[in-house]
């Protein structure tokens, strides 16, 4: 059926574009020849196919077009008549005589243009009479088209202010009157439309509606070009006008367009100083009345886009501000809405279901609120069956507009928020979907308009509002968050913001009672985690005594955060107290004295305490690192007992929490070079430490292990810029103890394999010797060394070692290294000289 | 037939010539007069190939004739005169005779319509014995021009049908001259009818006879279409209509006792189902003098 209805409409456009060219070819003979009787016959006869009904509006536009061309030429040949003497009286008259009427108006307005041109009559006069004639036809869409036509051809002879058509008789109002009315008609007719035919094609003619909307509204732009138009007239004249037209029509699809096209085409400051009127005509359209009963209406988009329009104007410079004070657009927004409020009062009463009108008057009590909160209040209130969904994306459109407008008035969005908190309590967690994304949005919008977190924070409501989200939800609040400071480089520096901010993401800082959440995806939780330990270290005050108290709150919530947490949020807490304590270390003594300040000692208590959490919770590798970190920086504090404080924590560790011997390895590793660098320790405590870590190098499992921690703890053994710490033989001892291991590994090896093992251990034992007797250790003698060169080269050459290209490369390089030294002369030189190396093979 | 002598007619060239269309449906340019004018001419008679022609007397007549088609062969000669050229004699060669018929008296209008028309002709007539007189014709029209009315009432009028079609007609005037506009307009105060179009006729209704020979015929001169579509409640459609292009004439009243000739203008609305509903109103037209 459809198919055959569009092959049919092809056929008539088709039949129609033939008869129209057909005669179009006539009127153009008729052009040439200057023969004005034969052009107004064929011209009419070719406007005739216009005529038709069998065509879409779609379709009806191509047939248009092409008249529409046809005229133009038409136009210019009556130019060139009345040029060659024609009086266009006469002409304007001989149009008239066509019988038919839609051609016959399509010539008058043809002719109309050429008489305004001709200036031989008011312009005024011309186009009253135009759209008074349009007025024979009333058929929609060929009456769109005429008038689409009318304004078309009348567009640039309006009597405009400037224009050379306004003189004495033809003001700027007669051009506005003239526009106004073609809109009114065209609006009438567009309407109409929706009212004829049969009742089954409802969608199809609201679809051909859309298609023509454009006509319409077209006279809207027209409007809003003409110069003359200024805020008086648009206030006095245009706007009531044409909302008349708007509220009268009483037509969904025509006031939705409609006033979307007011809002679009006219300018903001107008908007903002006819607001009373604009927002008068809401609560008069169809949609609202009709709201309860038919929720597809959506005024509320037209709404929203207006109040967007005025908040985005409010945000464009800091200059209309004072506008809007000036206008009161608040107080006028409030006496216009009595009447839209005093509808839903009434609509309350009644129970009616009314969330969708309800949400298209949400812009008015945005101000109602701002003048009222009580009243407001009691509307929301008075309707406990609003969904919460509902209930926050109004608050949350709320909440923007506020914060648009008066962005320095921030106990009008605390109250926002303290009514939305009031109206959730009791609601418990909200889990519908589209609720919590509205929530996220309401939050989200202080931080976007302030780039501020402080802000938000200043918010007595705000975490309170967030207490109503689920857990994902608050998470992903507390992400937003997190996002918003890092993005803005914003610094925490008090401890009570710190407080706040933490009661805020407390999604991500501690397990929520009593739900455990096993199903967490384990990447999703690194990420969140990383966040908050990156948001750690935007906590910074360059007061040490504030900087202190934000620690200690840091402190006190991240305990608070469980094991799988603690690994992640300890480790940057104790990097900014370390921060704090180099900060402390480079000033003086305090000299206010010890109690009230913070010293680093008492950070480093603190410290204590905190490591050890971690120590209880599986993380001991990451607890040992940590407590060698401060062990160094009391170190550097010379602090002698809190260091050695903590490297008895970090030998507790080792021996009672390590036991993976590769963990042992790398543990190892990073106490003796930590314990290098330690100068504090007075001779006693390090010979205990010191032999401690001999102690535990020689106890790791493997040999080679066993070798290369040996021969590492003889670096604790020579400090270079401290002489009292330099013994030459404990050094040697260590040195000759990482062969005897390097050797039993070698046999071991032997043993258990049949070939020896790699000459690695003994090539870099070599280089420590090289090192400590270049250093000037006298223990390390020219001997020992060509012994040890000696060896290696003899193990290489023995049958039975497996041949090793790393070896080989490391050898010759340290030869390389010999040589080189040898020749770059001096002590150094000379000393190098002694070492005889002979190369084998 | 064998002419002996040719009759021309001359004018003085004061009046305006005008087309008519003769009976055979040809136009001829002809002389247009009006009531009291002198008509003036003159006669030339110029015998064939040098012919004498031999004659009784020769005469000039004015007639103002009615002719009813029906009735065919009869003419009522509401005017006559005559005026004698030539006393009876003999013509050798051309010859001119003035006449002048002064202050005719020509109080109707040239007519042709469909069953009547009203003619004025001039006829020459050269009597002869024994063979049949020479005649010859000459048509002129006549035009009689009104002063434009003191009195011109607009038309109003609301008519319906009940529960189904009210409207409100208004037309300017009810008096037009020939060149005149019908300029109107049309209240539509209750539509249920699905109309498609509207128009405007033209209609001149001509009647000849008396009595129970009374025949009329309605012609529709104009069709002018209005409106285009369904018009709603509250619609107001303008009315102009210029009336130039249409070949009407004044209105006739009863022009002597064998016809009359009266216009109307009548409202048609067409519905979807292309019925008819219409209102007819009689309009005067006189024929104003658009010199004066």
């Amino acid at each position: 059926m459809m198919l055959d209805g569009t092959e049919d409409e092809d056929k008539f456009l088709a039949a129609g574009i033939a008869g129209l060219q057909q005669n179009s070819f006539y009127m153009h003979r008729a052009l040439d020849s200057n023969n004005l009787r034969d052009a107004l016959k064929y011209s009419a006869q070719m406007l005739s196919e216009l005529r038709t009904s069998k065509l879409s509006p779609h379709k009806y536009y191509e047939l248009y077009m092409r008249a529409f061309d046809q005229l133009r030429k038409l136009e210019m040949f009556f130019e060139e008549e009345t040029r060659r003497g024609c009086s266009i009286i006469d002409l304007y008259e001989l149009v008239q005589h066509a019988g038919n009427i839609l051609p016959r108006l399509y010539l008058l307005c043809t002719v109309g243009s050429v008489y305004i041109k001709s200036k031989e009559a008011p312009a005024k006069d011309v186009l009253k009479d135009l759209v008074e004639m349009c007025r024979g036809i009333q058929h929609p869409v060929r009456g769109l088209f005429l008038r689409s036509y009318l304004s078309q051809v009348s567009r640039d002879k309006l009597p405009d202010i400037g224009s050379e058509y306004e003189g004495d008789a033809d003001t700027v109002a007669d051009a506005v009157e003239f526009v106004i009315q073609n809109f009114t008609e065209m609006n009438k007719l567009w309407v109409r439309m929706q009212h004829q035919g049969p009742a089954r094609e409802k969608e199809k003619r609201e679809k051909e509606r859309s298609e023509l909307r454009d006509l319409v509204g077209k006279n809207l732009h027209v409007l809003s070009q003409i110069e003359g138009v200024d805020l008086d007239m648009y206030k006095d004249v245009v706007l009531p006008r044409v909302l008349e037209q708007v509220v009268n029509c009483k037509d969904e699809l025509a006031q939705f367009y409609l006033m979307d096209c007011i809002i679009q085409v006219f300018p903001d400051e107008y908007h903002l100083q006819t607001l009373d009127v604009l927002l008068g005509a809401y609560p008069q359209l169809q949609a609202s009345e009709l709201a309860c009963f038919f929720p597809f209406v959506d005024i509320k988009t037209i709404l929203s886009q207006l109040m967007e329009r005025l908040s985005n104007y409010a945000a464009s410079s800091a200059e209309v501000l004072p506008e809007f004070l000036q206008v009161e657009a608040f107080s006028k927004l409030s006496n216009a809405i009595g009447k839209s409020y005093f509808l839903i009062r009434m609509l309350l009463k009644r129970k009616v279901y009314f969330f969708t009108s309800f949400s298209c008057v949400f812009p008015m009590i945005q101000c109602l609120m701002l003048l009222s909160l009580c009243s407001w209040i009691v509307v929301i209130e008075a309707q406990p069956d609003m969904p919460t969904v509902g209930v926050v994306t109004l608050y949350s459109s709320l909440l923007t507009f506020t914060l648009h407008v008066h962005p320095d008035r921030l106990d009008y969005a605390d109250q926002v928020l303290g009514a939305c908190v009031k109206k959730l309590s009791g609601k418990g967690k909200i889990e519908d979907n589209r609720a919590t994304k509205q929530i996220v949005a309401l939050l989200s919008a202080p931080l976007e308009k302030y780039n501020d977190i402080m802000i938000a924070l200043k918010l007595s409501n705000y975490p309170r509002i967030m207490e109503y989200l689920d857990i994902p939800t608050t998470k992903v609040m507390a992400t937003v968050i997190i996002q918003s400071i890092m993005k803005n480089g914003t610094r925490i520096s008090t401890s009570e913001k710190v407080e706040a901010l933490f009661e805020l993401l407390k999604g991500l800082i501690k397990d929520s009672d009593g739900i455990p959440n096993n199903e967490l995806d384990e990447d999703d939780f690194k990420e969140e985690q990383n966040s908050v330990s990156r948001l750690i270290q935007m906590l910074y005050n360059d007061d040490p005594e504030e900087m202190f108290k934000i620690i200690d709150t840091v402190r006190k919530h991240i305990l608070a955060g469980g094991p799988k947490r603690l690994p992640f949020t300890v480790p940057p807490l104790v990097f900014s107290s370390l921060k704090l304590v180099r900060q402390l270390q480079g000033q003086e003594e305090n000299p206010f004295g010890d109690d009230a300040s913070t010293t680093p000692k008492k950070i480093f208590q603190l410290l204590n305490q905190t490591i050890e959490t971690l120590s209880g919770v599986l993380a001991p590798e990451l607890a040992l690192q940590l407590y060698l970190q401060c062990a160094e920086a009391a170190n550097d504090c010379d602090l002698e007992p809190v260091a050695y404080e903590f490297f008895t924590q970090a030998y507790i560790l080792y021996e009672e929490e390590i036991s993976d011997s590769r963990a042992q390895i790398t543990a190892i590793h990073l106490i003796i070079g930590t314990l290098q660098r330690m100068h504090v320790f007075g001779v006693e405590n390090r010979d205990t430490l010191t032999h401690k870590a001999t102690g535990y190098s020689a106890k790791l499992l493997k040999k080679p292990d066993q070798c290369r921690a040996v021969y590492a703890c003889s670096h604790l053994f020579w400090v270079d810029d401290h002489d009292n710490m330099k013994d030459g033989e404990r050094v040697l001892l260590c040195l000759k103890r990482a062969l005897r291991i390097a050797n039993a590994a070698q046999q071991m090896a032997n043993a258990a394999r049949g070939s020896t093992g790699s000459v690695m251990l003994f090539i870099e034992i070599l280089n420590k010797y090289l090192y400590f007797f270049e250093k000037g250790n006298l223990q390390i003698t020219v001997a020992a060394i060509q012994g040890l060169i000696e060896l290696i080269m003899n193990e290489m050459q023995s049958d039975s070692t497996t041949p090793d290209p790393a070896a080989d490369a490391f050898l010759a390089s340290t030869m390389r290294y010999i040589e080189f030294q040898k020749q770059k002369g001096g002590t150094v030189g000379e000393k190098y000289e002694a070492i005889k190396v002979s190369h084998a093979g | 037939m064998f002419e002996e002598a040719l009759c021309l007619f001359t004018k003085e060239l004061t009046n305006p010539i005008v087309r008519m269309k003769k009976e055979n449906g040809q136009m001829v340019m002809v002389p247009l007069f009006q009531s009291h004018e002198n008509i003036v001419g003159e006669v030339i008679i110029e015998p064939t190939n040098g012919k004498k022609v031999e004659h009784n007397g020769v005469k000039i007549e004015l007639l103002g004739q009615i002719e009813l088609y029906f009735d065919r062969g009869n003419f009522y000669d509401f005017t006559s005169l005559v005026r004698e050229l030539d006393v009876p004699g003999n013509l050798y060669e051309r010859k001119t005779y003035p006449f002048e018929f002064s202050c005719v008296e020509m109080p109707y209008e040239s007519y042709s319509g469909i069953n009547v028309r009203l003619r004025y002709i001039l006829k020459v007539t050269i009597s002869r014995n024994y063979v049949n007189n020479i005649v010859e014709y000459m048509d002129f029209i006549v035009h009689n021009y009104s002063p434009a009315p003191l009195i011109n009432n607009s038309i109003k009028m609301e008519v319906g049908i009940e529960e189904c079609l009210h409207i409100e007609f208004e037309y300017g005037k009810s008096k037009y001259h020939l060149k005149d506009v019908i300029v109107g307009k049309i209240y539509f105060l209750l539509v249920r009818i699905k109309i498609k179009t509207m128009e405007l006729e033209i209609r001149r209704r001509e009647s000849t006879g008396s009595g129970t020979n009374t025949y009329v015929e309605t012609e529709t001169l104009s069709k002018f279409e209005l409106m285009d579509g369904v018009p709603v409640r509250g619609e107001s459609i303008p009315v102009r209509l210029f009336m130039s292009p249409y070949e009407l004439t004044p209105t006739y009243h009863n022009i002597n006792n064998k016809f009359s000739v009266k216009y109307f203008i009548n409202l048609v609305l067409v519905d979807e189902e292309d019925r008819r509903y219409f209102k007819q109103q009689e309009i005067t037209v006189y024929r104003l003098n658009e010199k004066s």
